[in-house]
């Protein structure tokens, strides 16, 4: 299981989060992580989803080796090349904007790989953040019981009950701009979507066999919590952080482009849309349009493997 | 019935309640009051006097007392931007939003029913196929940026309809509407469109799951068998059964499409409560931001409350788990 099995995962699983699956003992008699590398594979779209997020990725990792111009080397810009559209010719000849330049004379694509960087830098911490947090409090209510499960699990209700947007526009605005306080807002808005499935999930499994086993074994409780437990409830969680990646960039850019994520000095994909809303208006569209195409592949391609995720991971739905 | 309604009413107090600690909290206590309620052009003179005057040196339980009372009786503070209580600037923005999130709803059910009906019926011919597609895209679509190109394809290239504001206002009972003079309603097309996107692909998956689902039922198998025409199988006996979960989630989702509209009101310089929270938040007129904060938890809480009543009324299983507890 071990050696064959783990080619093949690392290349699906190339989402930062999904990784883990490839750490998770196999409890089954079957080889489950190469059952479901062979699922994931039967679906079309779901393979092109993961091919273009691995570009995205690689796009983004490698924006400085990759882009024509640093977007934010203030030498390397040329005011008089500003505002150039989609395959234009910078002044002096030597270069092509493919996707044309913004007010400063910045080439976009290169902005947008860029930009790439910080949205997807952002989204990826936020998620990581959000789950280690839900899973904590999570197990906790779970195992806990009584007084502190109702207590947490009545935040999480309270707190799913309004919309995320809201609750964080609410934090900004107490807080104020900067990665940092983003990333708290989005921790703050999404651990309860993991605390409520880490709870649920682990409530079925400690009634299992192999729990009551463990106890009986009389294994100290971090070790059947984080060896026995824990691996079986990251399915469910899995599915779940990675619709929440792209909840997140999308939260992420919506804030960023009303003005209140991100500051100046972190121009993410969300800033760059905002950044062209004004010139939008006198037939200048490329400015934002190809910064939102960025972010809807960006969207679309991880929406896609997580649909494929959770079809496969569902036990449900296993043949 | 009875019990059960009060029963939410309490739980309803007791999150207001605990919403408005945090508030509170938020402010006073992780922000520095004085900045946060005081203008910040004030001289030192008008600063010692408004500290004493807002009771900032008294302790902190002491002003939370002091906030609550005056919550209750609708004193939040100036604007400073405006220089009218706060309370009220956004209850007079509030019926612009209002009208822009029925307007958006309006078009999720108008559209979404009988999308959803056609994709639910036929689920593998082509326009099925296309309607859960395009569902799709409507969930994956970030809404600003669909906003963004309603404008562009819509107002800059097209030229045909306006990209924002509300258009010229007709009175009725005193509140502003735009949906009354064919001006109004070209400039509430845009707005409610790019707000209602995420809805309609709500109510096509929705309608087409629940379709999907009656279809199989015996009672539609009876009808059709009693030989009653496809329409009225179609249009009776299956969308009555659907309707409890739509209306549900519709319901659900107004208190999301008033949220929501921060972003398509900002978007489209549409004047409501959204634009006019962020406009604050961009000017740090933050008497407004508390004002606002407390005024749309309450109508969340009201909302919500609103729906697990009329949710109990529809269906009375809910009502007898519940007694059963």
């Amino acid at each position: 299981m071990n050696p064959p099995g783990d080619t093949p995962a690392a290349s699906t699983e190339a989402a930062p989060l999904p990784a883990r699956t490839a750490e998770v003992p196999s409890v089954g008699e079957e080889p489950p992580l190469r059952r479901l590398v062979t699922e994931f594979a039967e679906s079309g779209l779901a393979l092109f989803g993961l091919a273009l997020f691995v570009l995205i990725l690689a796009a983004a990792v490698l924006a400085p080796v990759i882009s024509p111009q640093n977007p934010y080397d203030l030498a390397q810009l040329d005011i008089l090349d500003s505002r150039l559209e989609p395959g234009a010719r910078s002044e002096d000849g030597k270069r092509m904007y493919v996707l044309g330049t913004d007010d400063q004379g910045r080439d976009m694509l290169s902005a947008i790989f860029y930009g790439l960087r910080i949205s997807l830098g952002v989204g990826v911490t936020a998620t990581l953040g959000a789950l280690a947090l839900g899973l904590a409090l999570g197990l906790i209510a779970a195992f806990a019981g009584g007084r502190l499960e109702s207590l947490i699990m009545r935040i999480v209700d309270i707190q799913l009950s309004f919309p995320a947007i809201l609750i964080a526009l609410i934090l900004l605005a107490l807080l104020g701009q900067g990665v940092d306080k983003i990333i708290i807002a989005l921790v703050a808005v999404q651990w309860a979507y993991y605390a409520r499935t880490v709870r649920s999930a682990a409530l079925v499994e400690r009634s299992k066999e192999y729990i009551e086993a463990a106890t009986c074994l009389a294994l100290p409780p971090s070790r059947i919590v984080f060896r026995h437990l824990l691996p079986n409830c990251l399915p469910p969680l899995i599915v779940v952080a990675t619709v929440q990646v792209a909840a997140a960039i999308t939260l992420e850019a919506t804030l960023s482009f009303l003005g209140l994520g991100l500051p100046i000095t972190e121009p993410s994909l969300g800033l760059l849309i905002s950044n062209g809303f004004t010139y939008l208006l006198s037939g200048k569209y490329w400015i934002s349009f190809f910064p939102g195409v960025a972010l809807l592949l960006t969207i679309v391609s991880i929406n896609l493997v997580g649909d494929q995720l959770r079809d496969v991971l569902n036990p449900r739905l296993q043949r | 019935m009875l019990v059960y309604v009060l029963r939410r009413v309490m739980q309803s107090v007791v999150v207001l309640f605990v919403m408005s600690l945090l508030v509170f909290i938020g402010v006073y206590a992780i922000g520095n009051p004085v900045d946060i309620l005081i203008n910040p052009q004030a001289d030192q003179e008008d600063i010692a006097r408004a500290i004493k005057g807002l009771g900032l040196d008294k302790p902190l339980w002491e002003q939370y007392l002091v906030f609550l009372q005056r919550a209750m009786t609708g004193d939040l503070g100036k604007s400073f931007a405006f220089n009218v209580p706060a309370i009220q600037l956004i209850l007079e923005r509030m019926p612009a939003t209002i009208e822009l999130a029925t307007a958006a709803m309006l078009i999720a059910i108008a559209l979404g029913v009988p999308l959803g009906l056609w994709a639910g019926l036929k689920p593998n011919s082509l326009a099925g196929k296309t309607i859960m597609t395009g569902s799709i895209l409507g969930f994956s679509l970030p809404t600003f940026w669909v906003g963004l190109m309603l404008i562009m394809v819509f107002s800059v290239y097209l030229g045909w309809l306006p990209s924002n504001g509300r258009g010229p206002t007709t009175d009725v009972l005193g509140i502003p509407v735009s949906f009354l003079s064919w001006a109004g309603i070209k400039h509430l097309v845009l707005p409610a469109t790019n707000l209602a996107l995420f809805n309609l692909s709500l109510v096509i998956r929705l309608t087409r799951a629940g379709t999907r689902e009656a279809l199989l039922q015996d009672y539609v198998k009876f009808a059709r068998a009693k030989g009653l025409s496809n329409a009225r199988v179609v249009g009776v006996h299956v969308l009555k059964n659907i309707s409890i979960p739509i209306v549900t989630v519709i319901g659900l989702q107004f208190g999301a499409l008033i949220a929501f509209a921060i972003v398509t009101e900002t978007i489209f310089a549409w004047p409501g409560m959204g634009k006019l929270i962020i406009d604050s938040i961009n000017v740090l007129d933050r008497p407004v931001i508390v004002a606002y904060l407390l005024i749309i938890v309450t109508l969340f809480i009201v909302i919500n409350l609103a729906v697990d009543i009329l949710y109990s009324v529809l269906d009375p299983r809910v009502r007898l788990a519940d007694a059963r507890q």
